[in-house]
């Protein structure tokens, strides 16, 4: 591999512990990476050592524990906001995930929607980007509108600018379908709508793996993703916002940290970005999230893309050599996400049976329903790469993939 | 036959096995030999909810005992109720609420019964037995 790309794919794989396990006698495979990517040894390190070390509450305590952490945790956001070259650090919210932050968002709106006002969402959005926005339109009475996909899976742009109008208040669409990786024209949706003076969130849950974020040069209003994508810890999100909009918004959840003053008549909020962080956050996730993000840097996002392609496209073609197997999402914008099926089998009893050879892959819908419903199929199998994957890996599921079609046919 | 019996018969069979390929190749032929259910019943009403794979299980009271029948899209998902249908159907209501899984673990199988929705075994058996709970409590009413 040292020849193809920049990445040592040898010595990073002795970076993640769990890639040495067994799963039923055999040696893992783990491609199932857009589910949630593994964790290299210096994040778990950074966890165990906050709770040996300097485990306390933060931003209250005088003393030098609750000092130290508060130092760590607000380091992490600066890492982010240099990550996503945001203006200030205070406009990195730190939440429990992608969908804790898209719900923050969509009730931060329930005062500005007013009634018939139009939110556009697209064809390939996770649920968690669809049933936020039904709830904000079941209270607010505005109206949902869905920017269709073709045959490949793409979305159809001309049908996007039809959907636009002045009563356009809100866009919001995934940066890459997690169920066919296919990365979507962001920059000229944001554009696009910004003419219309819509507020755009993107969800960047499946991008932010794969490629180097820039929420100025997006001009991107909403950007948001978990750290457990990117070889953090499960339990953190990243919600970047625009400072005029995070002003906007009122406070989701109530508590500690968010208040300026309390008295039992009123209280008023903290400014930024305590408002958003209620109680008291995940502090060792987001510090390990810290040195999640320095890991990504210094193997360079540059790197993991290009390897991540050599790896997309080894699979894409070993596959197409299989008989009645169809590719589902088909574009040359895509992430190293694969989504099939073979024939008329069941994507679950495929993905069962090379589970039994050590493989762990994913099937179903991909919580996307309504893009397995525009194929008309139940679900697919989907398989998913890191840069911590390899050729050889690949052989052997293609191989454990003929012995499961034999077994099923 | 009695459902401890007919789990211990199963035990024995699967026993003859090596390996887990040879479990389930014998478990999807199992799968073939299921009582199907008539295509009126594969309706949202007879779907097991919680189950990856699409499930349908219909029931039936014939002389105080419940005749289960069903079918799936998939073919794993085919033998796992096969399985359960064999060992639950033609059974009275009482024993089939008081019955146990615990041979699903003993075939080798023990990874179906995890509460991972994916899978929907639990799901499955959770079906059968409120079908016998509705049938006993009808009897008990009558």
């Amino acid at each position: 591999m040292k020849n193809i790309t920049d990445i040592n794919v040898e010595e990073i794989r002795k970076d993640f512990p769990i890639l040495k396990r067994k799963v039923n006698g055999q040696n893992l495979i783990y491609f199932d990476n857009a589910a949630t990517s593994q964790t290299p040894k210096v994040v778990i390190d950074s966890i165990v050592s906050y709770y040996s070390n300097y485990n306390s509450n933060i931003h209250r305590g005088v003393h030098a524990l609750s000092q130290e952490a508060t130092d760590a945790y607000e380091n992490s956001r600066v890492k982010f906001q240099k990550h996503f070259n945001a203006n200030n650090s205070f406009e990195i919210i730190f939440t429990s995930g992608t969908t804790h932050s898209i719900n923050l968002v969509a009730n931060g709106f329930k005062k500005i929607l007013k009634r018939d006002d139009e939110i556009i969402l697209s064809q390939l959005e996770h649920h968690s980007n669809i049933v936020p926005w039904q709830m904000l339109c079941e209270e607010t009475g505005a109206k949902i509108k869905v920017i269709p996909i073709d045959h490949n899976g793409e979305l159809i742009f001309s049908e996007f600018e039809k959907l636009l109008n002045s009563k356009t208040k809100l866009v919001f669409v995934n940066h890459v379908s997690n169920a066919l990786g296919i990365i979507n024209p962001i920059k000229k949706i944001i554009d696009t709508a910004h003419k219309y003076n819509a507020v755009v969130l993107v969800d960047g849950a499946q991008a932010t793996p794969h490629m180097k974020i820039d929420v100025l040069e997006l001009d991107v209003d909403f950007y948001v993703t978990s750290t457990h994508k990117i070889c953090g810890p499960t339990g953190v999100g990243v919600l970047y916002g625009k400072e005029e909009w995070l002003n906007k918004i009122p406070p989701f959840l109530g508590g500690g940290e968010m208040i300026d003053q309390v008295t039992f008549e009123k209280s008023t909020y903290a400014g930024l970005p305590n408002k958003f962080e209620a109680g008291t956050p995940n502090i060792s996730g987001v510090i390990a999230s810290g040195v999640a993000i320095d890991y990504l840097i210094t193997i360079g996002l540059d790197n993991i893309n290009k390897y991540e392609k050599v790896l997309l496209d080894y699979a894409t073609s070993k596959l197409l050599e299989i008989q009645d197997l169809k590719i589902y999402g088909v574009s040359k914008e895509k992430t190293s996400v694969i989504s099939f099926n073979v024939g008329e089998i069941h994507p679950y009893d495929i993905g069962s049976i090379v589970d039994k050879l050590g493989i762990a892959t994913r099937t179903g819908h991909h919580c996307a329903q309504p893009i397995m419903d525009y194929f008309k199929i139940p679900g697919t199998i989907r398989i998913s790469f890191c840069f911590y994957n390899t050729t050889e890996e690949i052989d052997i599921f293609i191989k454990a993939l003929n012995k499961a079609i034999l077994m099923l046919s | 036959m009695k459902i401890k019996q007919i789990q211990e018969d199963l035990v024995d069979e699967f026993a003859m096995f090596d390996d887990w390929m040879q479990r389930y190749e014998y478990m999807i032929d199992l799968g073939k030999s299921l009582p199907l259910i008539d295509n009126i019943y594969k309706t949202e009403d007879y779907l097991i909810k919680g189950c990856q794979s699409k499930v349908w299980i219909q029931a039936e009271l014939i002389d105080n005992r419940i005749v289960f029948k069903a079918d799936s899209d998939a073919i794993i998902s085919k033998g796992i109720i096969a399985i359960l249908i064999r060992v639950f159907s033609n059974q009275e209501p009482n024993e089939i609420i008081d019955a146990n899984t615990e041979f699903i673990d003993e075939i080798g199988l023990k990874e179906h019964l995890s509460p991972n929705r994916a899978n929907g075994l639990s799901s499955m058996v959770k079906q059968l037995k409120l079908y016998a709970l509705a049938y006993q409590t009808k009897i008990n009413n009558e």
